[in-house]
């Protein structure tokens, strides 16, 4: 990361990508995929490898090589779901490098009521055709593969309606459209996705038809996780840069850390900040042991991004009037975790899944 | 008490009409982008009257007072945050020529500056951090008929732009800085001015916001704006005036993601209803309202006592600081509501919670308006 | 994965207590309340069960247990839902300082009746002119001969009424340096010149009987000195790691008292025709309240682990405090607030509950005061 990725990092937000190299580099270094099985090229490690990879990327102070999605959100779908065909076809290149994975769920009218997605998937003969549009898809300019939820127009019970689907880039009717323009993530190529008679091969289904959302249901607790953790190292990371900021700055002859307001505020924040570590490193470990924690995991995604981004508005009011300058250490920060506690699935929605399965 | 008068909601009224005529959301992320002032609105806005409302009408004023500045502040940011900051500022510093410069500088400099021909600036940091009087080391040294400037300058907004820029430097010997420090007048293109670009903001990139250095700059005496030695007290009178702007422009911040926010509930539609039938939404818009009220209530209240002549330090910067945190938190709850929308840039959300941030910077942070709060309210602690 | 992780014998030690507490405790605190005291039978009744001192070592007594013992004191307590019997202040906050550095004699003198029950401890720091500023206590510790004379007075004193044995600190008025003048020494409550004054009415912990403290020509051997003279303030710092965790223990299971009562009240009760429960506002606000005790709880099983491993955890424990009280008290906030009217009645356990947390942030150390440690700790 150090070599290969901060010294370049003000490039690609300025670029607006992380060049694909970038993504080949962290293939050939095996940084890809790290708890998948070995039989694919990987070193089949565990989730402890793959938050190794997510902390160290927070370093960077940039998001847009966003390999924790690939890692992590994308390929376990992969693994648990695909046949051994698709599997062979996919899994190396995905751990190589070669093949950079995006998934497709939300759409322009569907946010929150997933459900309510209508991009259609409908059988032709020996294909699949696939309409719609899908949106603040991540990876979405440099991704070969793309995982696309899509339903059967035919099924009246939404729920029964949904399956996944892998379309490749280059499939004739995939277009991607426009690179969104963000508050932040700038390295990021979150883009539009729009599907018009896009035809893919029936083998391009993932599982049963109709299983979308039990498969959903089953990988978004790794997902929830996944953002937490990301959450808990971006505020650590912010935190550490606006530490020695106080401690060097001299204000009214003394420096800033001198200040009682400003140690009280400095304490407040870690103290959050290793409160959310403590939590997270235990979901991790019940994670790792199999359990189910969608209660737990739901919160943790809603404090831990709250968190983040109470920690970062209060650092960059601790910088003064230099928080006002993208040069502060903490601005681009700022403005890249304001979208966690939005994506993969609101806060408001994590609250809502905890109540219900609390029994509310 | 609770009541604008007729003229002031005239203004009031005057303003929202040109925002609403003249603001283009396009126009404004293509300033953003490219870093350049909107020049031709704000012309349009001084043609109005818009600018230097608080200027007596002998330099080209509105003769009016702060809640009238205020008043207009707050419309134009609630139609466009960044817009209304970059307009409210354009004359920044201006309000310390008007407030203690002799009738020459007056005449000089403020018609231009509300006929729209002339931006002006302030240096009075000399740390990225802020201002911190005690570390000012800028002189302004008496030679003859002139003064020679020399130091650097930080986070100067207009930096590069300006017509004139009002300086704080030291004058005196003393090492008291109530003593020693003073205003003066610097036109921007005298010689021995060098400007580097701070580079981009968090946000209104529209402004520049510069480093300046002065390598014996020469203004004649008559450039000092106010007394001698007095720069420290009239630089505090000043800072009131602009975090009663702040305060405003936070105001109209929130006030327009409010807006936007309850447009966007009323109409975006999941799980068969709109966003705006769910209790936590109605729960949420209440606490953005509730804090858009007591915003407005201690802004105005600060700014009526402004222009009554006696300046309440302590409630401007209680105004200033809750204005500005209010509006953060309004904004940020406005990108909650908005969903994915509320992160991308063509929503608007997000440019009005940066803006809002900035409020929440300039002029001193919470930090420092508590310190002066704190011992305003608790008084001489023997 | 468990963080704590409880023997059999442990939760063997658990059952005992729950059945303990339900019937010889929780029946009498309504009344304790009134009474504004807990009667010393209580006391003895649940040393003689074995649930006082567990730390103890056997040969003085105890069951030689570990901080785990404590823990289970503390979460089992917080069933009677009252403040009254300090056990855990007696238990794990004063009688370690016995423990760790009276003498031999000292300790075979005090020990058992501590176990027991027949002794109750208290422990007086703070004056009325003393209280974040521990150092500037005014209570002198005298010596002369085979003697220490006391003069002086504490208040907020817990257990002050019925204690039996008091460990004070008080200064040597000759010393210079206030760090260094500061010695603890035990006090027998029957000596003369020590006198327990009036009881403090205080808005919660009504059943605890927290008081005045004078000292007038109070004489004490020289023995009852606890550690080398003059060593007050290090023995402080090596036992307050484990009060502040203790008072952590405290706030995270009133906090989950608190949400069990919110939650049963809440599905319980219609109002407009639906169970409160229904609404989006309750349930998204029960949501955030269980996660916040979650966290809080999460961070103290971390912490007592650490505890138990004779971690230096300084920073932590500061910041577990003041973060568990401040969000025990937001909680016993919110809760009232959604009950609405029906939490402003005494008969829900709401008020009393709200009464009582409030002055977790306040005693063994203010909120502000942890904070500044943490921060002085973490370098700044």
């Amino acid at each position: 990361m150090e070599k290969e990725v901060t010294p370049y990092v003000d490039q690609w937000e300025k670029d607006h990508i992380v060049p694909r190299e970038v993504w080949k580099k962290m293939g050939d270094e095996k940084f890809l995929c790290p708890a998948l099985s070995s039989e694919y090229g990987g070193i089949g490690g565990d989730f402890l490898h793959s938050t190794i990879v997510i902390e160290e990327i927070s370093r960077t102070n940039h998001s847009g090589l966003a390999a924790p999605l690939h890692n992590d959100i994308v390929i376990p779908y992969i693994e648990a779901y695909a046949s051994e065909d698709q599997k062979k076809k996919y899994l190396p290149g995905c751990v190589s490098g070669d093949i950079i994975t995006a998934i497709a769920m939300t759409e322009p009218d569907a946010g929150s009521d997933l459900a309510s997605m209508t991009t259609t998937a409908e059988e032709d003969g020996d294909h699949i055709v696939i309409n719609g549009s899908k949106t603040f898809i991540t990876n979405g300019i440099n991704s070969d593969l793309v995982i696309v939820a899509a339903k059967d127009p035919e099924e009246k019970n939404p729920h029964q309606a949904l399956s996944l689907y892998f379309v490749e880039t280059g499939t004739p009717g995939f277009e991607k459209g426009r690179q969104l323009v963000k508050m932040g993530l700038y390295s990021q190529d979150t883009s539009e996705l729009f599907f018009s008679k896009c035809r893919i091969p029936r083998e391009n289904r993932i599982g049963e038809a109709g299983s979308g959302f039990i498969m959903l249901m089953e990988k978004l607790q790794q997902e929830r996780l996944v953002v937490a953790i990301m959450a808990v190292s971006a505020a650590e990371c912010i935190l550490e840069r606006t530490i020695p900021f106080c401690r060097t700055t001299i204000v009214s002859g003394k420096p800033l850390s001198k200040s009682q307001a400003v140690q009280f505020a400095l304490v407040e924040l870690a103290a959050e900040v290793k409160i959310g570590r403590t939590f997270l490193d235990k979901l991790i470990a019940d994670h790792m042991e199999g359990r189910r924690i969608i209660i737990e995991t739901s919160m943790a995604k809603y404090w831990t991004t709250d968190m983040v981004t109470r920690v970062a508005d209060r650092c960059v009011d601790l910088f003064g009037e230099y928080g006002i300058m993208e040069a502060c250490p903490a601005i681009r920060a700022w403005r890249d975790v304001r979208i966690m506690s939005i994506f993969a699935g609101t806060n408001e929605i994590m609250k809502q899944i905890a109540g219900k399965f609390m029994g509310f | 008490m609770f009541e604008l008068s007729r003229s002031q909601k005239e203004i009031q009224k005057a303003a929202r009409d040109f925002a609403k005529g003249e603001f283009d959301k396009e126009v404004t992320l293509e300033l953003e982008e490219k870093r350049e002032y909107p020049e031709a609105v704000w012309k349009k806005a001084a043609d109005l009257g818009f600018i230097g409302i608080q200027f007596a009408e002998d330099y080209s004023g509105g003769g009016l007072g702060v809640l009238d500045g205020c008043l207009i502040a707050e419309e134009l940011c609630r139609k466009d945050s960044t817009m209304g900051m970059a307009i409210t500022f354009s004359g920044i510093g201006s309000e310390a020529v008007f407030r203690f410069a002799d009738n020459g500088l007056k005449e000089a400099f403020l018609p231009k500056v509300a006929e729209g021909e002339m931006l002006s600036g302030i240096a009075f940091s000399e740390s990225s951090y802020g201002l911190d009087v005690s570390s000012i080391q800028t002189t302004a040294v008496p030679e003859g008929d002139h003064l020679v400037i020399s130091g650097k300058k930080t986070n100067v907004l207009n930096g590069g732009s300006a017509g004139f820029y009002v300086v704080l430097a030291k004058t005196g010997v003393d090492d008291d800085p109530a003593k020693s420090l003073s205003m003066v007048l610097v036109e921007g293109d005298r010689d021995g001015i060098g400007v580097t670009d701070s580079g981009e903001k968090l946000g209104l990139n529209m402004m520049k916001t510069a480093e300046l250095s002065f390598q014996d700059v020469k203004v004649p005496v008559a450039n000092l704006v106010g007394k001698e030695g007095r720069g420290l007290s009239q630089a505090d009178r000043f800072s009131n005036e602009i975090r009663i702007l702040l305060a405003a422009q936070a105001l109209g911040i929130a006030q327009g993601a409010l807006d936007r926010a309850i447009s966007y509930v009323k109409q975006r539609e999941q799980f068969n209803r709109k966003l705006a039938q769910f209790q936590i939404t109605r729960h949420k818009i209440a606490e953005m309202a509730t804090k858009v009220e007591l915003s407005r209530l201690i802004t105005y209240k600060a700014a009526v006592g402004f222009d009554s002549g006696k300046p309440d330090a302590a409630l401007i910067s209680m105004a200033k600081m809750s204005s500005a945190r209010m509006a953060v938190q309004v904004a940020d709850e406005a990108i909650q509501l908005f969903g994915g929308y509320g992160y991308m840039k063509e929503q608007e959300v997000e440019r009005y919670y940066r803006d809002a941030k900035l409020t929440e910077l300039l002029f001193g942070n919470r930090g420092l308006q508590s310190d002066i709060i704190g011992e305003a309210v608790i008084g001489k602690v023997k | 994965m468990n963080i704590l992780n409880y023997t059999d014998k442990h939760e063997d030690f658990r059952k005992r207590l729950r059945s303990f507490l339900a019937e010889e405790i929780t029946p009498n605190v309504d009344q304790w309340e009134k009474d504004h005291i807990v009667p010393k039978s209580a006391w003895q009744k649940m040393g003689k069960a074995g649930f006082l001192c567990t730390s103890v070592l056997p040969e003085y007594g105890g069951i030689g247990g570990d901080f785990l013992y404590s823990v289970i004191v503390a979460e089992e307590f917080s069933h009677t839902l009252h403040s009254g019997l300090a056990a855990s202040l007696h238990s794990d906050v004063v009688v370690p300082y016995i423990e760790s550095f009276a003498s031999e004699e000292l300790k075979k003198k005090y020990l058992p009746g501590c176990v027991s029950g027949d002794i109750v401890t208290a422990i007086a720091m703070t004056e009325p002119d003393a209280g974040s500023d521990v150092a500037g206590m005014k209570t002198t510790a005298v010596e002369e001969g085979d003697e220490i004379i006391l003069n002086g007075s504490k208040t907020f004193i817990s257990n002050g009424v019925i204690c039996d044995l008091l460990i004070i600190a008080a200064k040597d008025p000759s010393i210079e340096n206030k760090h260094q003048a500061v010695s603890l020494y035990l006090v027998d409550s029957g000596t003369p010149g020590f006198k327990c004054g009036r009881q403090l009415e205080k808005m919660g912990w009504h059943s605890q009987d927290t008081a005045e403290l004078f000292f007038t020509d109070c004489r004490i051997p020289k023995t009852n000195c606890l550690g080398e003279k003059g060593s007050g303030f290090l023995l402080l710092m090596q036992k307050l790691q484990q009060e502040r965790l203790v008072c952590t223990l405290g706030a995270v299971f009133a906090a989950e008292r608190i949400m069990e009562f919110a939650v049963d009240y809440c599905k319980n009760t219609v109002v407009n025709g639906k169970p409160l429960i229904r609404s989006q506002a309750v349930q998204f606000a029960l949501v955030e309240m269980s996660a916040e005790v979650k966290l809080g709880r999460t961070f103290m099983e971390k912490l007592c682990a650490d505890h138990v491993e004779k971690k230096n955890i300084v920073i932590e424990t500061s910041m577990a405090k003041y973060w568990t009280t401040d969000m025990v008290n937001g909680i016993a906030d919110r809760c009232m607030d959604i009950c609405g009217e029906y939490a402003t009645l005494e008969t829900s356990p709401l008020v009393r509950a709200k009464r009582d947390v409030r002055v977790m942030s306040i005693f063994a150390g203010t909120n502000e005061v942890m904070k500044g440690i943490a921060a002085k700790f973490m370098g700044m």
